[in-house]
């Protein structure tokens, strides 16, 4: 692994003393010129506590990725139960494991991201009262850490898939698309909360409500076809519903559609939350170790 | 151009009453604003503006201007509150100024704690990198320094160990090891060296003097005068959020020093109680020179002086003095200790004066309980009567059993003798 290499590497250190020295100012209420700048310098902070993360879970825990398998694959057995089974809901022709599954992909991304990036300010309290870094780097590597599960639940998919003869086409290629919308829904949504749980902790029992709630007023266990079309523009209104009926639409094609006055719809309204949520965050993050 | 340039910062907190902990709760924010609704429809005109109950400003500095030239080592001394900490998390950029400026010309790399973001699950190889990356520096920067940072730490062995299995002793070394080769031109410091064992403790001053020769500037918060001494070149004393003094070392600890002096009593006088078969009129604490102090170096004499007056006879009279630090008792002392037979004291006044050599205490604050009476009956109890305090300011604890962290309550009488009584020899022989 790249931590491995003990060997000093005399082509990458750095002369500090020879470069042109940097300034900082310092001031109230400053717009903090650098910012973005050290975003992208303290980038590698951003893997390195993701990598923590995911190192000191399967560490901790005995059955390890098995966990990250056996949690969706429970999850779409009692969905298909439910929904298909007993409620005798249409699956577009497809298997109906395979149409809860592809739903819930994103949705457990989504709802782990945004559950643990909203805590993440929190459980990283001690370094935040004591090292300066960009705070927007917290929230953002716990999104990374779910983005990984993700990857791992996405081979999973693709057995299901082959298991039941569905072989994915050009469509998936698209498929990027749709998990950034999801990684944009949960970043703003999780900076939000994230900054709101520094100085309201009742945010900490609203967010497992809000991704309880959430399963059910999301189309993970049947389609969004369901909705009578007078209400899908309202139901659109839930961003996670443009995020999912695309995911439908990339994985399983045959006849999945996307409804495209919703999806736009949801578009705008996920990059206010996004571009909203960063600008809450940057105001507050100041503050957080005096209130942390 | 000044290395580091403040510019009337100053710092304001809101203290909160009403609650013990820090934060808001959403529902108390809800029915608060709810409250102040009503409030605004009972009186229109007037109520809306008063101040919020149970809330009070609270400036941890105030004004504070200094600079300090590139290549200074500064030590910041102040008493606990004194703004000491607020002025380094704002320099560390942690916390936001309420006012004023600083312009830092630069890298600043800054330790206010010693292994930041270290997570006991991660072996000591992956902690490193951790907490290299926590503290700013690149992976390439943290892979190109790895060796002397291991070989600076003395954990080589115990690299693929999780740091849950670490001595604290070793837990600390390598978290300082890998904070010393953070590479800076302005290296802020708060008191990080009051951990570790006393060799380690002598090797991070070492590097930290290492790192002033280079040209480095260097900020150094420390409690410990001794350090400050041997490591600074200039220091500046903060006192109730504002900047007091800055100059050269040894003046400005004796202005600390006399700060803390004037700040609490040194001598208390008690009126003659009639009804008491003898009483208490006075007790001072002075030092070496007869001058009334509160303020000691370790090394200094510390008297006690206690007068009183005998108005019966009385047979066995015996006063006692006992010095407690943190409310724990350190040492208890009779008058009489060196008499065979408990001396029998006429009608009179009297004064008592008891010294307590130096090198005795060991730095913190203490109070001392004077009581007079027989072995039979207390006549007068004075509890914490007087308080004092005992600074490390003439020497350099850092290496020493009796630095103030340490446990133990006084500087040990016994002296150590070390002679070598057989000599190696090689195992063929």
């Amino acid at each position: 692994m790249w931590f491995n290499a003990s060997k000093p590497d005399m082509t990458v250190q750095r002369t500090p003393h020879t470069d042109q020295v940097e300034s900082l100012t310092i001031e109230a209420g400053r717009a903090d010129a650098h910012y973005w700048r050290d975003l992208w310098r303290f980038r590698e902070l951003l893997t390195f506590l993701a990598w923590r993360d995911i190192l000191v879970r399967y560490k901790q825990t005995v059955i390890g990725v098995a966990w990250g398998l056996i949690r969706p694959l429970l999850t779409m057995l009692v969905f298909t139960i439910i929904f298909g089974t007993l409620a005798n809901l249409p699956s577009h022709g497809v298997p109906y494991p395979v149409l809860v599954f592809s739903a819930l992909l994103p949705w457990q991304f989504f709802a782990n991201a945004l559950s643990d990036s909203s805590n993440s300010l929190l459980s990283n309290a001690g370094m935040i009262s004591k090292v300066y870094f960009p705070r927007l780097i917290v929230p953002a590597s716990a999104i990374v850490v779910s983005l990984v599960d993700f990857a791992i639940t996405f081979v999973l998919l693709l057995a299901v898939m082959l298991w039941y003869g569905i072989y994915p086409d050009w469509r998936m290629l698209t498929l990027p698309v749709f998990v950034l919308l999801a990684l944009a829904t949960s970043l703003g949504a999780g900076l939000w909360f994230a900054a709101l749980n520094t100085k309201f902790r009742d945010f900490r029992y609203i967010v497992p409500f809000v991704v309880q709630f959430g399963l059910y007023v999301s189309p993970v266990g049947f389609s969004s076809e369901i909705v009578p079309e007078k209400w899908r523009l309202l139901y659109s209104l839930n961003p996670m519903v443009a995020v999912i009926d695309g995911f439908r639409w990339a994985v399983i094609g045959g006849s999945a559609k996307i409804y495209w006055p919703g999806f736009i719809t949801s578009v705008l309204f996920i990059s206010a939350l996004l571009f909203s949520g960063i600008m809450y965050f940057r105001k507050t993050e100041k503050t957080f170790a005096d209130v942390i | 151009m000044p290395a580091i340039k403040i510019e009337n910062l100053s710092k304001k907190y809101v203290l909160r009453h009403e609650t013990a902990e820090k934060y808001v709760a959403l529902r108390d924010v809800i029915t608060g604003g709810a409250r102040k609704l009503i409030r605004g429809l009972r009186h229109p005109l007037g109520g809306g503006r008063e101040a919020e109950a149970g809330s009070e400003e609270f400036w941890a500095l105030n004004d504070v201007s200094l600079e300090i030239p590139q290549g200074e080592r500064i030590g910041i001394i102040g008493r606990n509150g004194a703004g000491k900490s607020t002025l380094l998390k704002i320099l560390s950029r942690i916390t936001e100024p309420t006012r004023g400026r600083v312009t830092l010309n630069g890298r600043v790399a800054s330790l206010l704690e010693v292994g930041t973001g270290f997570h006991p699950e991660l072996t000591g190889r992956e902690n490193i990198f951790l907490n290299g990356a926590i503290l700013g520096m690149s992976k390439a920067e943290i892979r190109s320094k790895f060796d002397a940072i291991v070989d600076f730490a003395e954990v080589e062995r115990f690299l693929d160990t999780p740091v849950k299995r670490y001595s604290s002793g070793m837990y600390v070394r390598l978290a300082f090891s890998v904070a010393a080769h953070l590479e800076s031109d302005i290296l802020i410091v708060d008191e990080v060296l009051a951990v570790g064992d006393a060799g380690f403790q002598k090797k991070c001053m070492g590097k930290m003097e290492s790192v002033a020769n280079d040209g480095r500037t260097i900020l150094f918060v420390s409690h410990n005068m001794g350090a400050i001494s041997e490591l600074c070149t200039s220091a500046a004393l903060l006192h109730k959020g504002q900047l007091l003094m800055q100059g050269a070392v040894p003046q400005v600890i004796e202005q600390y020093s006399r700060l803390t002096l004037n700040d609490q009593e040194t001598g208390v006088q008690f009126a003659d109680d009639e009804r008491k078969p003898s009483s208490i009129l006075s007790v001072n604490i002075r030092n070496a020179r007869g001058e009334n102090s509160n303020s000691f170096d370790i090394a200094d004499e510390i008297v006690i002086e206690v007068s009183y007056r005998v108005k019966q006879v009385a047979a066995g009279l015996q006063l006692t003095v006992t010095l407690s630090r943190n409310m724990v008792d350190v040492l208890h002392s009779f008058d009489t200790d060196d008499d065979d037979v408990l001396p029998m004291r006429e009608e009179g006044l009297y004064t008592a004066t008891y010294r307590i050599p130096g090198m005795t205490l060991k730095a913190g604050s203490y109070s001392a309980s004077v009581f007079i009476g027989t072995p039979e009956l207390l006549i007068q109890a004075l509890e914490h009567v007087l308080a004092f305090d005992v600074e490390e300011w003439s020497v350099n604890t850092t290496a020493k059993s009796y630095r103030r962290e340490r446990p133990g309550l006084l500087i040990s009488p016994g002296k150590w003798a070390t002679r070598m009584t057989e000599e190696a020899r090689d195992a063929a022989a």
